[in-house]
This record gives C-alpha cells, sequence and structure tokens, in this order.
C-alpha cells in the first residue's frame, strides 16, 4: 500500500465541489483528509451530482491513486443512495479506509 | 449639441452618430448608398468614416457569423465567479485570455464579481472547462453558471436613432468629456 495516498495535492489537482454544471459551491479538497471532512460539510446534492456522474471514484482513482477506495466507492453508487443517507454512506466508506491508511503509516 | 469624447480628440455630431448606426446595420454599403439614405454628400460619409477610423472610433469591420448556420455545435453560458476583491483584477485576467471566454465583465453587488460569456462544445465540455480552470483560480470563492437556453439579441454598441435619446447620449457623452 502507498502512503502517497495520503499526501497533500497542489491546488489545481484538488476536488473542486459542484452542486450542478458549473456551479460551485466554494468548497474543495486537495487531500483524502480533506475530502472526508468536506463530506460533512457540503451540501448533500453537491455528493449526489458528483457521485453519480462518476467524479469521486475517478478523482480518488487518477489523482489520489487509491483503486481500491474507488472501487467501494463505485459500490456505493450502485446502491443509489441519495440525500443524507448519500452523505453518512459516503463519509463511513471513506472514514473506514482512511483510518485503514492512517494506522499503517 | 455635439459630442465629445473622454480625450477630447473628436467631437461627434448627429450626421456622425447616424453614419455611425447606418455602418452597423450594413458596413458594405457604399458611401453613395449611405449619403442617400442620411440626406448628404457621398464625400461627408467618406470624410467622416476617415476621421472616425483615424481616432479609433471604428475599430473595424467584421462579419457577424451565424455560428448555427455555419454549422458550428456548442453551447454559450454566462458565468458569474464571485471573488476575493484582491485576487478579481488576476483571475478577470487570466479569464480574457482562455479561448472559451468570449467576455468579460467585473461587477460590484454585495460582493464582487466576474461575470463572463463563456462557449462550449458541450456541457460537459463546459463543466471541465470550469471544474479544471476557473474553480481552481487562487481568490475564486463560488461559481454561478447559466446555460442560455435562446437568443433574443446580440449586439455591440447600439446607437438609437431617436432625437430624445439621442439628446441623452449626447449629455452624457459630454459629461463624460468635461470630467
Amino acid at each position: 500500500m502507498d502512503s502517497r495516498i495520503l499526501r497533500n495535492l497542489p491546488r489545481e489537482k484538488a476536488f473542486y465541489f459542484f452542486i450542478s454544471i458549473g456551479n460551485y459551491t466554494g468548497e474543495s479538497a486537495a487531500s483524502l483528509k480533506e475530502f472526508l471532512e468536506k463530506i460533512n460539510e457540503v451540501n448533500a446534492k453537491s455528493l449526489e451530482f458528483h457521485l453519480y456522474r462518476g467524479d469521486f471514484e475517478k478523482w480518488i482513482a487518477e489523482t489520489i491513486e487509491d483503486k481500491e477506495l474507488a472501487e467501494h466507492i463505485k459500490n456505493l453508487r450502485d446502491l443509489s443512495p441519495t440525500g443524507e443517507d448519500l452523505k453518512s454512506g459516503l463519509y463511513r466508506v471513506v472514514f473506514r479506509r482512511y483510518s485503514e491508511l492512517t494506522s499503517m503509516f | 449639441m455635439t459630442l465629445k469624447l473622454k480625450n477630447n480628440s473628436l467631437t461627434l455630431d448627429a450626421t456622425d452618430l447616424k453614419i455611425l448606426q447606418a455602418l452597423q446595420e450594413d458596413a458594405r454599403q457604399t458611401y453613395t448608398a449611405m449619403g442617400k439614405l442620411l440626406g448628404i454628400a457621398h464625400s461627408t460619409v467618406y470624410d467622416r468614416i476617415k476621421r472616425m477610423e483615424h481616432h479609433g472610433i471604428i475599430k473595424r469591420y467584421t462579419a457577424v457569423i451565424d455560428a448555427e448556420k455555419a454549422g458550428a455545435k456548442g453551447i454559450t453560458a454566462i458565468m458569474t465567479v464571485i471573488t476575493d476583491p484582491k485576487e478579481s483584477e488576476q483571475v478577470a485576467e487570466t479569464l480574457g485570455k482562455a479561448p472559451e471566454v468570449l467576455e468579460v465583465y467585473t461587477s460590484l453587488s454585495e460582493e464582487l464579481q466576474i461575470i463572463a460569456k463563456v462557449v462550449a462544445e458541450d456541457q460537459e465540455s463546459l463543466h471541465a472547462f470550469i471544474a479544471n480552470s476557473v474553480a481552481p483560480m487562487p481568490g475564486v470563492l463560488r461559481i454561478r453558471t447559466s446555460i442560455v437556453t435562446k437568443k433574443f439579441k446580440e449586439t455591440q454598441f447600439s446607437i438609437v436613432n431617436d432625437s430624445k435619446r439621442l439628446t441623452l447620449i449626447k449629455e452624457k457623452y459630454n459629461e463624460v468629456g468635461e470630467r
């Protein structure tokens, strides 16, 4: 397992939370830790927007470089959660993975 | 009453404004046709146009293309970027360099805003441009984007051929000129 997953990213590689096409909420995450924190802060509509476009999986797999977490998020998407269920479900998935990684490195 | 420009280098009168209006309607019409239309000699039209070109009032002659008929597919959006005032100038300048951005304006309401007209191939390209190139700019706080669904009017600068409105325009310009 790679400790790079927990690194801080430069601004241009951060995840930017949108509520719909072109509508940026002002929230962004430049690390897995920050991403976890933002799940609780951003509007559930923003989480829905990104989950069903596959944006989270893409960013986690390609930028954070954690294919395993990306797979967990994909599995969550397959359950079609919305609103607060999505928020708590996503938080749980990311928190579990983050805790696992931080206990290792 | 005449119309003075800011630097006082040229004074426009009603005839100049009428010529500008005629050019905006059809810049390819001849001096003779324009003179006939406005009731003045074609040589006057020529002189006035050359003078306005010389002073940069007429910046260039261009073609207005109907992008749809030309086969171009795409969408237009009006993007409002709320910025940190310290960074707004830089954000506006950077936006202005992007080929996707056609126009950029700053506006001050409750917060400092940058308003830009953006074109993209489709909604996905528009979102990718905003997410990858605009949101990460330092000083960008929030972005609101509205996709244009129907265009009712598009023009650059209107000269209103109405005696009352013309007077108002002239007065406004005189105020500027006297500052």
